[in-house]
């Protein structure tokens, strides 16, 4: 197991058991015991990831991303005499923020809403380009596609999505996180993550090419003549 | 690549590009997607477009918090 999977192991809020408090004698004996766990210790690393932190919030939720931070930070404060390694620290306090988030969601949501694959598959937004070509003095159009858009339309157009399909996204395409990661985080069966991930890409082509239509990125091909 | 690859053809090509791209799919169907690739020049820009589609999201990760949420939330960690 990786180092920094194992501190994230052990981030509040998940169902995995949380590993004894305290220092293994082990950890003595390498030095790790000389990891700072005092309050100003948690304000610097606050301080330091508080961009990131917000960041993935405001991916994650369209209203209430200070909240999420706020929630995040207190479970982390009151659980960081658990993590392991200050390496870790920065994707440990965003599991910790991933944890607050699922359990919101299933507070709010009564069913998962799933979007049948065979609705989506047909399309690509690779072939929907050339056979529409917005842009038709254009050398490189997919590349021009994307340049249209800024970071507000990016989270608009992920916003559109529904939630169990754009957090795997944004976790692992803007995050980094495996699949894995992503599976404990979210606590559901990794088959059920890759196929929201599958699911989830689909969607969000689709939804960019109809957001940039609608919000006129792009001039509509029936608008030209 | 063995005499056994299959030929798929451009529909499943497309539908695992991304989890070929993760290495997310078994080396069988690593190895079908680029047969598939190595003779369809359509399905190459698929994949050329989907790389891109992943850097545009990885690079859109970091934002600015703004100043005022940014003084909320630090004193909000002072006060703990």
């Amino acid at each position: 197991m990786h180092p920094s999977d194992d501190a994230i192991h052990s981030a509040p809020g998940t169902s995995i058991p949380r590993k004894a408090m305290g220092t293994a004698p082990s950890e003595r004996m390498s030095g790790i015991a000389t990891r700072d766990r005092t309050k100003e210790a948690f304000e610097d690393l606050a301080r330091n990831e508080l961009p990131g932190l917000y960041s993935l919030a405001r991916r994650l939720v369209r209203d209430g991303a200070e909240d999420l931070v706020q929630e995040a930070l207190l479970q982390g404060y009151r659980g960081f005499g658990t993590l392991k390694t200050d390496a870790a620290a920065g994707r440990w306090l965003k599991t910790i923020l991933v944890n607050v988030f699922r359990d919101q969601l299933r507070k709010r949501a009564r069913s998962v809403e799933e979007v049948a694959a065979g609705d989506l598959d047909d399309f690509s937004l690779y072939r929907t380009l050339i056979d529409e070509d917005p842009f038709p003095y254009s050398d490189s159009l997919h590349t021009d596609f994307l340049g249209t858009f800024d970071r507000e339309d990016l989270r608009e157009v992920l916003l559109r999505l529904p939630d169990i399909y754009r957090a795997p996204l944004v976790l692992r395409y803007m995050e980094g996180f495996s699949t894995k990661e992503i599976a404990r985080q979210l606590e559901a069966p990794l088959g059920t993550i890759l196929a929201r991930l599958h699911r989830g890409r689909n969607l969000f082509e689709k939804a960019m090419w109809a957001y940039a239509r609608e919000s006129n990125l792009i001039r509509r091909g029936d608008d030209d003549g | 690549m063995g005499e056994l690859t299959a030929t798929i053809p451009c529909s499943e090509a497309v539908r695992q590009l991304w989890d070929y791209l993760d290495h997310a799919i078994a080396p069988e169907d690593q190895e079908r997607v680029e047969h598939h690739l190595s003779f369809c020049r359509r399905c190459c820009g698929e994949l050329e477009f989907a790389n891109e589609i992943r850097r545009f999201l990885a690079g859109g990760s970091s934002e600015e918090i703004p100043p005022h949420v940014k003084a909320r939330l630090e004193r909000f960690v002072e006060e703990l």
